[in-house]
């Protein structure tokens, strides 16, 4: 027998989108210098959700003044003081967290249960984790009195609008900085959102800025002379155009870039608790995450047993709706990711791996892609080197540790990395060759305010979380 | 009865353990401060840059495999090396720098000290760089600093011996390899430190001196993709801005010039630069 499940909808009556969105600039929304508008719209239904500007380079201009402007009082401010509109704004965002949530699953696409359970959590913990280092700078191990840079440029990516906003403006705020911020084009009403919980904290003027708009915005900001800190999180091939960019000036700069994540099961694990860590490494926000376990490095010996299970467990993701609170996998964020999903999906099959999905429906607006996996997959073949961003899985097989290991490492990105089995003594000779700046031995896909993520090699540098994101805002 | 002719050094870059000419066969002219001939010192070619890349990668995973009481005790090894040819160095610095042979003593003797505060620093810089972190769940987790990998190091144009330590300790301590690019005016106690090192345990591969021109060897540095990192140091702006750019391609962690007083106090700015934090998760439970 089956059980159906009824359709659980979250209400949207929460949230209350305005038509238009101007640029929050110096403490006012105002509209792009040119008056140039684009439309938001929630990729689970295609729906246009409302229109925001195209900030221009005068925007940005204005923006970078007006925190300038901002930076002298705002860094000069006791810490304590600082760390009080923090706390502010951390317990404005858990007052408003189920609107912010319904609006996120709203232009996103991720399933409220992500966005109620994982980001809006997160987001207001790392405002209070960062509001209690502003007055104990001192004490963190950079020396007596570290400085603000000043002004920080930040861009954001689309698949945790809210959280990477978080992760930028939480540490660049505690250290004295002022900060504007262009969030995704396809992602930007909880940016905008923000700025009124930014107003509601009574936030002095000008010391956060949000600017929303393409590429050309961002390319615009990390550009400007008056920027003293760049910080970026999104693809690695932008983020290597803004490293040229920066290159030659005193800007201080971050990137958290792509992934390709090896997770790795040895014959020894325990099946069902490696599996659902498998479904959540690649599966959790539809794949679209830079650390995801987008290559699943199995052990032979225990391939059969493992993917027998993982494809058991597959088949029982529900896809679909966003705002229904049993939904596993919502939508994909855009049609142009979509189209990237699809293709490197299809070059998987062309290059000879062997594909699989379970028998899903998928609504007919909107952008979706199936949980897939793909078996027989090379080291050669396109899905297994480069990032696919979307619930797409590859599976390769090896022998022994060092194999793992070799295979693991053998790619350009070091972000994250999974390992799976009982040994003690196995996770920690793994995780001390593997090349990525966080390992999760028996679980995936774990974050904290309190701990540092960031990657080696072609997934960037600095770390974002803990007493080491710190770094990245101070004179140090 | 004649004066005893001495006898002269030829000097030699030091890759992978050995003591290699130029594979182009090229030298330049190395002349001290008032312009007089002093030898003739490798003019590294781009293969010789690619050849030094390959043995810091070869070093790569025994250095920062190697415990750090090991690499600690390597580095004090150093130091009393360099204590045995004090007066050597002396000689060289003071006549690649134009310095009296008092103010070259203190060169010498500041860099052997560099040697031992840094060899001290290989088991403790993952307490001050790492730690526990207390997350919200039942969950084991430790950040730990680790080695970038390999570091394309171009030492400082005028400081030719203090600085230069100066920038290679701080590299490997932690586990790095290392591609030095020496002064190119004044080379000679850079290459002379291979001929230390090389009688000090550091294995191989682990620090590489080129000298010639430091545009020329920098350029395919800062472009090679088993490159991980790339210090400035020596580097004026124009060229930094240019080997800036060429490192993005695989984004090298890139420390650019500043001005440096290499008599001061070092700090650990350099010590951190060229390392990784990994933080490793695990679950708690019975």
């Amino acid at each position: 027998m089956t059980f159906e499940y009824a359709p659980a909808p979250e209400s949207r009556s929460v949230v209350d989108i305005a038509p238009s969105y101007g640029l929050f600039i110096d403490g006012e929304f105002a509209p792009a210098a040119d008056g140039k508008v684009f439309k938001t719209v929630s990729p689970s239904s295609e729906e246009v959700l409302s229109e925001v500007a195209q900030a221009t380079t005068d925007d940005v201009d204005r923006a970078v003044k007006a925190a300038r402007k901002a930076f002298e009082k705002w860094s000069a401010l006791p810490g304590a003081e600082r760390a009080k509109y923090l706390f502010r704004i951390a317990r404005i965002i858990q007052e408003r967290s189920r609107e912010l949530a319904v609006l996120e699953s709203l232009d996103n696409g991720k399933p409220i249960r992500e966005s109620r359970d994982a980001d809006l959590p997160l987001v207001a913990a790392h405002f209070f984790y960062y509001a209690g280092w502003a007055d104990k700078l001192d004490h963190a191990g950079y020396g007596p009195n570290p400085r603000a840079l000043g002004v920080a440029g930040q861009v954001i990516p689309w698949n945790f609008p809210l959280l990477m906003l978080a992760w930028k403006i939480a540490p660049a705020l505690a250290t004295g900085n002022t900060v504007v911020l262009k969030p995704a084009e396809t992602t930007p009403l909880s940016a905008l959102f923000f700025a009124d919980v930014c107003r509601q904290a009574g936030l002095p003027k000008g010391v956060v800025n949000i600017l929303t708009g393409d590429g050309s915005t961002g390319a615009a900001l990390v550009a400007h002379p008056d920027v003293n800190k760049v910080a970026f999180t999104g693809s690695t091939e932008v983020g290597k155009a803004i490293a040229r960019t920066v290159a030659g000036t005193d800007k201080k700069l971050t990137l958290e870039l792509g992934g390709k994540a090896a997770n790795i099961v040895f014959d020894d694990a325990p099946i069902d608790q490696a599996v659902e860590g498998i479904v959540n490494g690649i599966f959790f926000n539809q794949g679209h995450v830079c650390c995801a376990g987008s290559r699943l490095l199995v052990q032979e010996s225990v391939q059969d047993e493992l993917l027998d299970a993982l494809k058991r467990r597959m088949q029982t993701l529900r896809v679909g709706d966003p705002l229904d609170k049993n939904t596993d996998v919502g939508a994909i964020n855009s049609a142009e990711q979509l189209a990237r999903i699809t293709e490197l999906a299809d070059a998987g099959e062309a290059e000879g791996a062997e594909r699989w999905a379970p028998a899903c429906e998928l609504p007919s607006a909107g952008y979706w892609f199936a949980p897939t996996l793909f078996t027989g997959v090379t080291q050669a073949h396109r899905i297994a080197r480069e990032e696919i961003f979307g619930p797409v899985l590859s599976v390769l097989t090896f022998r022994t540790p060092a194999e793992a290991v070799e295979k693991a490492n053998n790619t350009p990105y070091g972000l994250s990395a999974g390992i799976w089995t009982e040994k003690g003594s196995r996770i920690l000779w793994m995780a001390n060759k593997l090349r990525a700046g966080v390992i999760w031995s028996n679980t995936f896909n774990k974050f904290d305010p309190a701990s540092p993520f960031g990657g080696y090699k072609e997934s960037g540098f600095g770390r974002e979380g803990g007493r080491h994101g710190l770094e990245a805002y101070l004179d140090v | 009865m004649s004066e005893r002719l001495s006898v002269f050094k030829t000097y030699k870059l030091y890759v992978g353990g050995k003591f290699p000419r130029s594979e182009s066969g090229r030298v330049y002219e190395v002349s001290d401060a008032k312009g007089n001939w002093l030898a003739n010192a490798p003019l590294s070619s781009r293969k010789d840059a690619r050849d030094a890349v390959v043995a810091a990668r070869k070093a790569f995973g025994g250095w920062s495999g190697a415990t750090a009481y090991n690499r600690g005790q390597i580095l004090y090894r150093i130091a009393e090396m360099l204590e045995g040819c004090r007066d050597q160095f002396v000689a060289e610095v003071a006549d690649a720098e134009g310095l009296s042979r008092s103010k070259a003593t203190a060169q010498v003797e500041a860099a052997i000290d560099r040697w031992v505060w840094y060899a001290g620093w290989s088991d403790k810089v993952a307490q001050i760089a790492g730690g526990a972190n207390p997350v919200a769940g039942p969950y084991f987790n430790l950040s730990s600093p680790e080695p970038t990998g390999v570091v394309a190091v171009l030492a400082p144009q005028k400081s030719s011996f203090l600085g230069l330590v100066s920038v290679i300790a701080p590299a490997v301590v932690t586990g790095n390899t290392t591609v030095v690019v020496a002064s190119e005016k004044s080379p000679l106690p850079a290459l002379s430190l291979g001929e230390v090192l090389a009688t000090s345990d550091l294995p191989g591969g682990v620090v590489n001196v080129l000298s010639g021109r430091t545009a020329e060897i920098a350029a395919p540095l800062a472009a090679h993709q088993d490159v991980n990192a790339l210090d400035l140091a020596g580097a004026d702006a124009g060229l930094a801005k240019e080997l800036e750019i060429a490192a993005a391609d695989n984004l090298k962690r890139v420390l650019r010039p500043r001005t440096e007083d290499w008599g001061a106090d070092p700090g650990t700015d350099r010590l951190l630069a060229f390392l990784e934090t990994k933080t490793v998760w695990h679950p708690m439970g019975v």
